[in-house]
């Protein structure tokens, strides 16, 4: 258990650094950007320019400007938008957390659960037509690229058959038509990865053991096989969040939801550099997080791995 | 040499000259003891095991095909991709030949088909295979040259990811020890760093266009291909014909060369053939979200983004670039996981 816990802050140190570097890579990135942050600087005179540099401390070395910036990280202080009204960026974006999270979870949840079915289905039916069928949509799913998949969606579901909203963000119903173009990626991962593992799972010696045992098919995937596929599973949160990420910027925009993913192209498209900056941050966080949580995770659950070995893996 | 000197001829045998005779050849003598077919090498076997797989070969094939039609891309395309005729504006498909609704030039306005040529003047020999866009351009040529964008994003991404992620996870695991340790952590800081992020910062502060697409995906997407090639050097490391080489005085660089890296193929082009599909949706996406390509350029993703603007009045402009990026994305994936079943080792038979 000793060893655990140093590993586990050996962990949380490398979390630190990763971000620490992801902060300065931001920082010194956004500095080689050409131009300045005023849009009218040809109407304003030296003094302006000089009084506004020092209300925004751009007057100070770069050096002191990129220990302001660490240090209102920390504090949670994310810098002023240029674009939206002066607001504090972490005001801008934790308004929009709400529906971003509502919608991934969504997605991450019903995704993998369906996606979970689907594998051990296909899994447990090897080489019959509904193995066939499962893997042709999990290859389906990963292929089509979401920006298409949602515009279907919203063509069919939306304008077609006017089931659910076509787009903008009024409580549940317009959460549906996103959480599914969101959930095409988990599911069609977690699918193929539950198929792959179940086979192996199924084809061992405890699974050949149970079958002995007079245990019927079904029993033996319950009771051994899926407990056993699920384990690995966990190491798929990671590409997931990843995916969810990038999903949610196109899906967010094609539905106009008011969340993180559509605020960060907004902002890359105005060139608002504090709030490019924000959700880089809140990414990056997010991302060593999860990353964190499957090593924590897969200890807690799989004890042949709890003893983390130096070097190998 | 057989000898018939001592034999003599009693009853009515044939006789025996020395043409009836041939040398016995060494080899042959010893391929009649050959029992087990003709040994092959494991690209070799590979290969035969991936012509078994038809949805991989025929994924293959189209593959070749559309990657051909993208290199002639300048000979194939019927019109410039990015000549515009305003006069020719936002046609619908005609296809010569072929009379059916929705490819011979007709659009259904208030449930009448009017003939959308005829309407607005355009000659009788002009064909436009799948319509124009808003800027009057040929929208097949501008696939056909989308296309080609895409793939050489895809394939040079791919092969400097290749290059880079080959090199470090070889290096780190032959060298091993001190080295090894130091690499591996640069690599779990940066595989912490999202590559989304990365890219997208990239993109804001070179100019957009198809090399700064191609180096900010480079950058990021090495990595797994590193730690996959360690993984596996460090486990071939210790096999008995890697020490063999070591005791017959071979320089520690041209066993990691020689030795580990034919080894290492297998996975290097799963891998690779993995990398390819997840570039070009990557690149799609950037153009979709409005920072890839600049115009007159186009690539499938800013095709389909374009399209997209427009889509409930002109479906066509956003449903062909879309069908042909989703056949390429189903080909590769489909030949990719071929590949892995045909360089499984497990598998063989």
């Amino acid at each position: 258990m000793k060893s655990y816990t140093k590993y586990l802050g050996k962990r949380v140190l490398y979390m630190i650094l990763t971000l620490f570097l992801i902060a300065s890579i931001t920082f010194f990135l956004m500095k080689l950007l050409p131009g300045t942050p005023y849009s009218n600087q040809d109407k304003l005179s030296e003094e302006q320019i000089f009084i506004m540099n020092e209300k925004y401390g751009l007057n100070e070395p770069i050096i002191v400007q990129y220990g302001i910036y660490l240090l209102g990280l920390v504090t949670g202080d994310l810098g002023t938008s240029f674009q939206f009204n002066n607001t504090p960026v972490a005001e801008l974006l934790s308004s929009r957390i709400a529906p971003s999270a509502q919608i991934g979870i969504q997605a991450v949840v019903v995704g993998t659960i369906l996606g979970i079915v689907l594998g051990v289905i296909s899994a447990m039916k090897q080489g019959t037509w509904v193995d066939t069928t499962a893997t042709l949509t999990a290859i389906l799913g990963r292929s089509i690229p979401n920006f298409v998949f949602a515009v279907l969606l919203q063509l069919i579901f939306g304008v077609w058959l006017g089931w659910f909203p076509i787009a903008l963000w009024s409580g549940f119903a317009s959460s549906i038509l996103p959480s599914i173009a969101l959930a095409i990626s988990p599911l069609a991962d977690s699918a193929r990865f539950m198929r792959t593992e179940m086979v192996d799972v199924l084809s061992s010696d405890y699974v050949e053991l149970a079958k002995a045992k007079g245990l019927s098919k079904w029993e033996v995937a319950f009771k051994h096989g899926i407990r056993n596929a699920l384990i690995p599973l966990v190491t798929l949160l990671g590409p997931m969040a990843v995916a969810l990420m990038t999903g949610s910027m196109v899906v967010e925009n094609i539905f106009a939801i008011p969340g993180i993913g559509e605020q960060f192209v907004k902002s890359i498209l105005t060139n608002d550099y504090p709030t490019i900056m924000g959700v880089t941050m809140l990414y990056s966080l997010l991302l060593v997080s999860v990353i964190l949580l499957v090593d924590v995770l897969y200890g807690i659950i799989d004890p042949r791995i709890r003893v983390a070995t130096e070097g190998g893996e | 040499m057989v000898s018939n000197n001592n034999f003599q001829p009693e009853q009515s045998l044939p006789e025996l000259t020395p043409d009836l005779f041939a040398k016995a050849d060494s080899l042959d003598v010893q391929d009649n003891e050959k029992i087990t077919a003709p040994s092959l090498s494991f690209m070799q076997d590979s290969w035969r095991r991936l012509k078994k797989n038809k949805v991989a070969m025929v994924s293959m094939v189209l593959l070749i095909i559309i990657t051909l039609l993208s290199i002639f891309a300048p000979v194939i395309a019927p019109h410039s991709p990015n000549a515009q005729i305003i006069e020719h504006a936002n046609l619908p498909p005609k296809i010569p030949g072929l009379d059916i609704s929705g490819l011979n030039g007709t659009v259904n306005q208030n449930g009448i088909r009017l003939d959308k040529y005829e309407q607005t003047g355009v000659e009788s020999d002009v064909y436009y295979y799948l319509g124009t866009d808003s800027l009057g351009r040929d929208l097949l040529s501008r696939i056909l040259y989308g296309t080609r964008v895409s793939l050489f994003i895809a394939f040079v991404a791919a092969l400097l990811n290749l290059i880079i992620g080959v090199t470090y996870g070889l290096l780190s695991g032959w060298i091993g020890g001190k080295t090894d340790n130091v690499m591996q952590r640069i690599l779990e800081i940066l595989s912490g760093v999202p590559n989304l992020v990365i890219v997208i910062l990239m993109l804001l502060v070179f100019d957009p266009g198809i090399m700064s697409i191609i180096i900010a995906l480079a950058l990021t997407e090495w990595i797994s291909m590193a730690r996959i090639v360690r993984a596996q050097t460090l486990k071939l490391k210790n096999q008995e014909y890697v020490l063999a080489a070591k005791t017959l005085g071979q320089s520690s660089l041209s066993i990691a060369f020689k030795h580990i890296m034919p080894n290492l193929l297998g996975i290097i082009i799963i891998q690779v053939m993995f990398s390819i599909p997840s570039a070009i949706f990557f690149e799609a996406f950037l153009s979709f979200i409005g920072i890839g390509i600049p115009a007159p350029d186009a690539s499938l993703g800013t095709l389909i983004n374009d399209g997209y603007k427009t889509f409930r009045f002109l479906p066509h402009l956003m449903w062909y670039p879309s069908a042909v990026m989703s056949i390429i994305m189903i080909s590769f994936n489909l030949l990719a996981d071929g590949l892995r079943d045909s360089f499984d080792p497990k598998l063989r038979d």
